[in-house]
């Protein structure tokens, strides 16, 4: 089927098989690698992406319910880094092997834009759904307060 | 010809202009720099590039998993070169071995063998730079000096020059021999033990491509490849014309595979333009599979065969002192148990994948392996091609944990790749990586032990059952190291071992035999510990002290384990955690564990609460760590030590793979659950140093957590934890 989405501020059109998730129409069809393939079963979070401002698990979205939303990846999330997370993550060295990380920022953007100064329950209820299986839960825990910090210094706000 | 130490750095002009300096890093045991000098064997394998246009490179030729060996082995050459870290591109190789060496991701061993050779390598090249200079402007070397930004100064006519301007007369001039490269006074470090972020840490928060699963090329396809559940089982039949008339789909085809669970298995192959068309084709894909002969295997037999073992003697014993028997029969306690411990899936985040390209007789290969070259030879066996016929490209895994030492996913997409004369990227599935793994292997210990009257450990026996052909052909990671702490420390001790037939594939997870062997030495330990009535920090340092006054050990038998640097993290863990200082509730207690692995010392305490409907909390987690006389990159330790203790939590709580019917029962994280955000306790870490020279992080934090918190659960309840994962057991009290 052919499907018209807003990708990261353009709009694409795809022609795809009804039932293929968003994970992979980002993935595979309009060549955005940043969101990544965990499990297929909205148990890790790595694919979380934005959609319609909302942090979602893109391996659960269908081609079929994907026509006219609005969709931010990773690869969208700033233009050059800048986000608040983006900094942080890279000031604090959040990451190991990296591969949830697009996943944890992603879900993260959508817990400052509507908690700009989240408590540590406020992180642990927002970010529960997201593995890492290097574990690198203190430093996203220091990391999402710091890019708080950071926005409320006047940083980007998050979208 | 002699060899000298000087052989092991070369230096010359860099393709493009420029220097380039080579060094030789040792590929296999500490210490045999030397041996290969003897043998005359140089091949220069690490190399830095300096550009005319001031542009340093350094490449980086291990894999990079995330932990960290990309960023770690730049700063090494970086501090001796006496530039920033953030002047210095890292370019990561290819996998070469003729060039570099063995490149491996294993064993914690890329900081002991790389340190001093490394270093060297930078040092070598600041001294040509240096030497440059002072014939460019004709005053004595000795008066010229750099500054850590990648300039050399002459101070008395105030010249500097760039390092870029210096590279090209620099590649004219001779080495100095070994004595002459000197290394910096560890006080001088302006790189070396300065926390810096991992090299590609912006590329990896802002999406940019970078693991094997990104990878693309011109004309790729698409491919899934299912196996057997029963390991090894053949097609016997499968539905292909009705495959490959689904849409998208290229190809679908049976590979006739092996038995042997280490090569390439049978299954049948899926191609299509998209993994999406692959895996939807997949689920209409119908296979009859062989029968098996190790269909009948499960979990419950393995157990119930072990069982039966216990009731008997060990096959084999392995190691003995003293003599057991009659110490038990003399000693005023003895105290006996098993334990036993759950098959484990790595379960990295980034499904196992490899792309493959077959053109013109060669087989080229992106993958996110932790281990290329036995990858290039088990390809090249496989296909039947030669091995020089192979190119790989190192590309970052999103997480390894031992898994990418095995190569079977590199092997399946060659031969997709060949088989379907397209290039393809095949992509397992969750179900799939978890299915079709290389497990650590579950295991079972019947333990006795006895203290005497003064609470002295006198006597330890351990009968292990196991998996492999013999005790002394044990499966992967299924044995336990000749040496393992206490022996030599007890003066009555045996260790034995049985073995059983196993129809599942093993292999190394993250501290491997020491991620199992801790939890039930450890946690038997502090049983130990509290039948002599004495505290188990106190237990343990008193043991540790036993190592000369017992000396049962012939020499060469020993372990290399320094009864002192154990002695001294669990003096400074107890310190820490205030342990022995505190006044807990009821519900709440501490518990220790040490051990050594990797040439590391960890001792750590975990406090733990339960509550009295059983429901259990890590409260926080205290290391202390000895690694040797230099932390090298603050940040990558902390994380190393971090992610390897909340690994081993998430171990113990919940993880376990089930075999039924000589199949995995597990499939996906609801099934094999990794901790989460909400599970993961602050943790505190401390670093004792010790002057040897640094050893590894990635693996050796992990084994002491696993006990620490079943004697914290034992301290907090009552309640000793004899089997894993807790998630098992009733912890309930009250």
């Amino acid at each position: 089927m052919k499907v018209t989405l807003t990708v990261n501020g353009t709009p694409r059109t795809v022609d795809v098989p009804a039932d293929m998730p968003l994970l992979w129409i980002l993935r595979d069809v309009l060549d955005l690698p940043g969101t990544k393939f965990g499990c297929g079963k909205a148990l890790c979070g790595a694919c979380t992406v934005h959609v319609n401002g909302t942090a979602t698990r893109s391996c659960q979205v269908p081609a079929s319910a994907c026509q006219g939303r609005k969709v931010t990846t990773i690869e969208g999330l700033s233009k050059d880094g800048s986000h608040p997370l983006q900094r942080a993550w890279q000031e604090l060295d959040v990451a190991q092997c990296g591969y949830c990380q697009a996943g944890q920022i992603m879900q993260a953007a959508d817990l400052l834009a509507r908690t700009p100064k989240p408590s540590d329950d406020d992180i642990d209820a927002a970010m529960h759904g997201n593995l890492c299986r290097c574990a690198t839960y203190l430093r996203i825990r220091e990391g999402i307060k710091r890019a708080a910090q950071l926005q409320a210094a006047g940083g980007r706000k998050a979208e | 010809m002699t060899a000298t130490r000087r052989d092991f750095l070369r230096a010359g002009a860099a393709a493009g202009g420029g220097l380039l300096i080579a060094t030789l890093v040792p590929s296999g045991a500490l210490g045999a720099l030397d041996d290969l000098a003897v043998a005359g064997t140089f091949e220069p394998n690490a190399f830095v590039r300096i550009g005319a246009d001031g542009v340093i490179t350094i490449i980086a030729k291990n894999p990079e998993v995330g932990q960290g060996v990309k960023t770690m082995l730049p700063m090494l050459v970086a501090e001796e070169l006496d530039v920033p870290l953030a002047m210095v591109t890292v370019e990561q190789a290819m996998a070469d071995e003729k060039r570099y060496g063995r490149q491996v991701a294993g064993g914690s061993t890329a900081t002991p063998l790389n340190w001093e050779p490394m270093r060297k390598a930078g040092a070598a090249g600041r001294h040509l730079l240096l030497a440059a200079a002072a014939a460019t402007w004709n005053v004595p070397v000795a008066e010229c000096s750099t500054d850590g930004t990648g300039t050399v100064h002459h101070k008395a006519s105030r010249r500097k020059l760039g390092y870029g301007a210096l590279a090209a007369r620099a590649a004219t001039l001779p080495l100095p021999d070994a004595a002459g490269i000197t290394l910096k006074d560890p006080k001088d470090f302006r790189v070396i033990g300065k926390p810096h972020a991992q090299v590609d840490a912006r590329k990896i928060a802002t999406g940019q491509p970078l693991f094997g699963i990104d990878v693309t090329v011109p004309g790729m396809k698409h491919a899934v490849f299912e196996k057997a559940p029963v390991f090894g089982a053949k097609v016997a039949s499968a539905n292909l014309d009705e495959i490959r008339a689904l849409p998208g789909v290229t190809h679908a085809f049976v590979i006739p595979g092996t038995a042997d669970l280490t090569g390439l298995l049978p299954g049948v192959a899926i191609v299509a333009d998209t993994w999406w068309h692959a895996r939807s084709a997949r689920k209409r894909l119908r296979v009859q599979w062989a029968e098996h002969p190790t269909a009948q295997q499960s979990s419950a037999g393995y157990r119930a065969t072990a069982q039966a073992a216990f009731a008997g003697a060990p096959q084999q014993v392995l190691k003995r002192s003293g003599d057991v028997t009659a110490a038990f029969a003399a000693a005023p306690t003895v105290v006996e148990a098993t334990y036993e411990y759950p098959f484990l899936a790595h379960a990295s985040l980034e499904p196992m994948n490899c792309t493959a390209r077959w053109a013109n007789g060669r087989m080229e290969l992106w993958a996110p392996t932790q281990n290329p070259q036995p990858g290039r030879l088990q390809v090249a066996e496989t296909l039947g091609i030669a091995p020089d016929a192979i190119d790989i490209h190192l590309v970052r895994g999103g997480g390894g944990f031992g898994r990418r030492l095995n190569n079977d996913y590199m092997v399946e997409a060659a031969w997709i790749a060949r088989e379907a004369g397209v290039p393809v990227k095949l992509l397992w599935t969750r179900e799939d990586d978890t299915q079709h793994d290389f497990y650590r292997p579950a295991g079972y210990h019947q333990l006795k032990g006895a203290v005497d009257a003064a609470g002295r450990l006198v006597a330890w026996q351990d009968h292990f059952v196991t998996f492999g052909e013999s005790p002394t052909r044990t499966a992967r990671a299924a044995g336990i190291g000749a040496t393992e702490f206490p022996f030599g420390y007890v003066p009555h001790f045996s260790y034995g071992v049985s073995t059983m037939p196993l129809g599942v594939p093993t292999g190394f997870l993250r501290a491997p035999t020491s991620n199992a062997i801790a939890f039930v030495f450890q946690s038997f330990l502090d049983e130990l510990a509290h039948a002599a009535k004495q505290d188990p920090v106190q237990f343990r340092l008193a043991l540790l002290a036993e190592l000369d006054a017992n000396a049962p050990v012939a020499r060469g038998e020993a372990s290399p384990m320094s009864a002192e640097r154990m002695r001294g993290v669990l003096q400074l863990v107890a310190e820490k955690s205030g342990w022995g200082k505190r006044s807990l509730p009821r519900g709440t207690g501490m518990g220790v564990g040490m051990h050594y692995s990797h040439r590391g010392y960890f001792a750590e305490v975990v406090q733990a609460t339960v509550s009295p409907a059983g429901d259990l909390r890590v409260d926080k987690v205290w290391v202390a760590g000895d690694v040797g006389s230099q932390i090298i990159n603050p940040s990558g330790a902390l994380q190393q030590v971090q992610g390897s203790v909340l690994d081993g939590i998430g171990e113990a709580l919940r993880q376990e793979i089930t075999i039924e019917g000589g199949r995995v029962v597990q499939q996906s994280f609801d099934d094999f659950e990794l901790l989460r955000i909400t599970e993961a306790p602050p943790v505190e870490v401390h670093f004792r140093t010790t002057d040897v020279p640094p050893t590894g992080m990635g693996e050796p934090a992990l084994p002491p957590v696993i006990p620490a918190l079943a004697n914290a659960i034992f301290a907090a309840t009552g309640r000793r934890v004899r089997s894993l994962p807790l998630s098992r057991h009733d912890l309930r009290w009250g």
